[in-house]
């Protein structure tokens, strides 16, 4: 039998990781990274579960719209398509991620032991997030490769980044409503509304269908939905021009409406789980 | 010894249900205690709050003299998941690195496989191994971080003979070494081989706080079934400590010693039919025992557990 000594690094054999470099060993930030990776690795594990939320957005550009030249050649229209299809990639990913994750979770007893594991709140809340980031932004670049290489949408470097910035900021209620849908039912009830969900807003909120192809009516009920809102917001800060107010009052508005939706069904949930 | 854990006073309400009725209870350093009671006794909600995953309705509940909801407070302390918890997809190698990086001074991976013998399945998904060797992975998390209390909730159960004495014997090595064990099982041979101290719960409550030797002298009561006219007569009889009346006019004495009972009953002539013989559950014996004193009052004890059934 080998003696037991405390390693500080405590790395398994064949399991080559780096450790975090910033904050203490077991600080926030490291314990962050540590969670994120975790969920990651769980992700990739079934391959299945990343064909949706990485390939289905620029497969999409790529079938619905790069032999639609009327668009794929107009470099405005063939930016908001982008643009459109990555609110969607990002959207996806909160959702599913968000929704599908919490809702197992509630059903499996890892949660609790999680729990009792000297790791704060904090650290899991922002590790699924970053998580989730990643795999968003693992999403939208083929979108954006495709985008660049088969149409003439076209964008500078800074207004690349101000649209990730902007993707972000617009993609918290998308998280907010995941978390939701996680907290509000069961896993198999989960994966049947996020689905509805997301075809739903992606639809309506102009991510397939350019609004400008809508009814009358539609392209009004599309203006309070978040993800007409987020595809506006993120075409002003890629394509510059002028921001309406409904776009982002509309945005604040979802963010804040969600948010207390989700932590009103997160202390609820505490309430239940504990009785 | 210092204090490691501590209830004070503590009770815990599940809607209308007392599940933890006005405990108080030290945890010192060194020992391995055994919590030992039925199911429903309260064990299990004992040990979630002094993991921080429950806060108690009342009293209160310390851990290292902080509060164990405090993430930094439980640096010290390794629990298990259940077993049917472990994420399926992930590799034995990967949960155990995972979990040691919480801690300040965790073990290395290697030496927590090799303890718990689970050298051979590192590379194997969790949902690929036996029910055996995700119980020993789940209990191997525990000792993870080298903790100074542990706490094991009914590590055992549902495991063959083998696999129980191979867990028991990694139990004992890490306490050998230093930590502070707390492990719940309703089986009173866990508890034998593992513990030094033993607290019984029922209903809530603490009905013994013993060494295993005094605890096991005062449970190991057996049934004594029968039919008579004369029940006095038998409550009589050396050994009997306690009697329940049924409805079906057969009376039931528990008795230290059964076949000493049935000797003694033989030779005093007392007439009796329908005669049968069984150990009384830990649940039995403890209500009986508890009530030792007065027959009377044991009985209505028994007759009322009954009706909550």
């Amino acid at each position: 039998m080998s003696t037991l000594t405390p390693t500080p690094a405590g790395t398994a054999p064949g399991t080559p990781t780096r450790r975090p470099t910033l904050g203490s060993r077991t600080g926030i930030l490291a314990l962050t990274l540590l969670h994120a990776r975790i969920i990651l690795l769980e992700t990739f594990r079934i391959p299945a579960a990343l064909i949706g939320s990485l390939v289905f957005p620029g497969l999409s550009l790529l079938f619905f719209v790069v032999p639609q030249r009327a668009i794929a050649d107009n470099p405005e229209f063939a930016t908001q398509a982008v643009i459109a299809l990555s609110v969607f990639a990002l959207m996806s990913n909160s959702l599913f991620s968000f929704g599908l994750n919490i809702a197992a979770n509630r059903e499996q007893p890892w949660d609790p032991y999680l729990r009792t594991l000297p790791v704060p709140g904090v650290s899991r809340v922002l590790g699924q997030i970053c998580s989730t980031g990643l795999m968003g932004l693992a999403s939208i670049l083929p979108v954006i490769a495709i985008g660049a290489l088969f149409t003439a949408a076209e964008a500078s470097v800074l207004g690349v980044l101000a649209g990730i910035v902007a993707l972000g900021i617009s993609a918290l209620p998308f998280m907010f409503i995941g978390i939701s849908i996680g907290y509000s039912m069961s896993s198999k009830a989960a994966i049947a509304v996020v689905q509805i969900v997301m075809f739903g807003l992606a639809f309506a909120g102009g991510l397939f269908l350019p609004p400008y192809l809508f009814a009358d009516w539609l392209d009004t009920l599309s203006k309070f939905l978040p993800s007409r809102q987020a595809r506006e917001f993120v075409i002003w800060a890629v394509q510059g021009g002028e921001l309406e107010p409904w776009v982002w009052i509309g945005i604040l508005a979802w963010t804040a409406a969600t948010f207390a939706l989700a932590l009103l069904l997160f202390r609820r949930d505490e309430g239940r789980r504990y009785r | 010894m210092t204090v490691l854990a501590r209830l004070d006073a503590v009770t815990r309400r599940f809607g209308e249900v007392l599940a933890v009725d006005d405990v108080t209870l030290d945890i010192h350093s060194g020992s391995i205690l055994g919590l030992l009671g039925p199911n429903g006794a309260g064990k299990s909600t004992v040990l979630t709050m002094l993991q921080g995953l429950r806060r108690p309705s009342s009293g209160t509940v310390s851990l290292f003299g902080g509060s164990p909801g405090d993430y930094r407070t439980r640096q010290k302390l390794g629990c298990t998941p259940q077993e049917t918890a472990l994420p399926p997809t992930l590799r034995v190698g990967e949960v155990i690195d995972f979990v040691g990086r919480h801690f300040e001074h965790p073990l290395t991976t290697a030496a927590v496989a090799d303890e718990f013998g689970l050298g051979e399945v590192l590379k194997r998904q969790t949902g690929a191994l036996s029910g055996g060797q995700k119980r020993r992975l789940s209990v191997a998390l525990a000792f993870v971080g080298q903790p100074r209390l542990v706490l094991l909730d009914e590590p055992t159960t549902g495991l063959d003979v083998d696999a129980r004495r191979t867990l028991w014997d990694a139990v004992r090595r890490q306490h050998d070494r230093g930590a502070t064990v707390v492990v719940t099982s309703h089986y009173l041979e866990e508890i034998e081989a593992l513990a030094e101290r033993v607290v019984v719960m029922a209903h809530g409550r603490v009905i013994a706080d013993d060494t295993v030797s005094a605890v096991i002298n005062q449970v190991s009561l057996r049934q004594v079934r029968l039919v008579t006219e004369h029940p006095d007569r038998v409550s009589g009889l050396p050994g009997v400590v306690a009697r329940e009346t049924g409805d079906d006019g057969a009376t039931t004495f528990y008795a230290t010693d059964s076949d000493r009972l049935i000797e003694e009953l033989v030779r005093s002539g007392i007439p009796f039919a329908g005669l049968t013989v069984r150990g009384a559950t830990l649940e039995e014996a403890f209500l009986t025992l508890t009530g030792a004193t007065d027959a009377a009052a044991s009985s209505t004890q028994i007759a009322q557990k009954e009706m909550h059934r």
